[in-house]
């Protein structure tokens, strides 16, 4: 067996055992651990189809970034656990048997195509020493995608001012510091000259 | 030798799994969020091998996009979730039934 098609039933195992997880233990804490394994696995086989760009991105943004900020908001809710989970058998025999059919489906589509020859793909040659993947990414989203890009960083920035907005709140009698009161202040506001008549001690 | 048939089942599998976490876990909206995530690294799968075995980098731009909707799709997800959970105390979906949907 060539060392590609070990690796790659490795991959797959690894990612399609940690996906069953994901939707089947019953701590979202673990469901979280579980999902960073299978996208780690899909990284890896990612960079096997020598799309070294994407699987690294997908390792820092959404191992890095995504996953953090989905455990970051399991661990500030206080969920009952045990309220959360009711309905998880009642559901199995419905859930297991939709997915079934449903890949049933897809597997005969599959199936159909390599009878009939029609997904005969040859076998893609290896890239030559020195090829990047990153910059033949680079060069089409800055040339015929630009636009596509401009749009996709809008669509980030929406984001960001979206999640703020929504978590932002104001609390009533929260001491906070005003920076635009501080910066205005002038000395009048501060300091007072009072007139008072100069007092006479006697020594005695 | 590793052919499209089988990143494609794999990417099958994936979708599957995915639906089913959708299935089983009605009630939990994190979970939910979880299988949107592995739906659309099952999609990302698929354009990803097509990309190779057709010889056209075009799809893996396509996946950069979609990783990029992803990823404002997970944070404003989670933002309306704390939301939701300051506001209710609770995300249990049977019980965010105001609409009456």
């Amino acid at each position: 067996m060539p060392i590609q098609e070990i690796f790659f039933y490795l991959f797959s195992v690894i990612m399609v055992t940690a996906a069953t997880l994901v939707i089947s233990v019953r701590n979202p804490v673990y469901s979280i651990l579980f999902l960073i394994l299978t996208f780690f696995s899909a990284a890896a086989l990612w960079i096997m189809l020598e799309a070294e760009f994407l699987g690294i991105v997908l390792v820092l943004v959404y191992v890095g970034a995504v996953m953090v900020l989905f455990l970051f908001v399991i661990m500030m809710l206080n969920i009952n656990q045990s309220r959360v989970n009711e309905g998880f058998v009642k559901n199995l025999p419905l859930g297991i048997g939709v997915a079934l059919v449903m890949l049933a489906e897809v597997l005969m589509v599959l199936w159909y195509k390599s009878q009939t020859g029609t997904d005969t793909y040859p076998l893609p040659v290896p890239h030559e020493q020195g090829y990047s993947n990153t910059a033949e990414i680079g060069e089409r989203l800055f040339t015929a995608y630009l636009w596509p890009f401009e749009i996709a960083g809008i669509v980030l920035l929406v984001a960001i001012v979206a999640a703020i907005a929504l978590s932002l709140r104001h609390r009533e009698g929260v001491k906070t510091q005003s920076i635009p009161l501080q910066v205005s202040t002038e000395k009048r506001d501060r300091l007072e000259v009072i007139d008072m008549p100069v007092e006479h001690v006697e020594n005695n | 030798m590793v052919s499209l048939t089988h990143y494609l089942t794999l990417g099958a599998i994936l979708l599957c799994l995915s639906v089913a976490g959708i299935f089983l876990n009605r009630k939990n909206i994190i979970i939910l969020l979880m299988s949107i995530e592995l739906m659309l690294l099952a999609a990302n799968m698929n354009f990803i091998a097509f990309s190779r075995f057709l010889g056209n980098p075009d799809g893996q731009v396509f996946v950069f996009f979609i990783l990029t909707v992803a990823a404002a799709e997970a944070a404003i997800g989670l933002a309306i979730l704390v939301v939701l959970f300051r506001n209710r105390n609770t995300i249990n979906v049977a019980d965010l039934d105001d609409l009456k949907g």
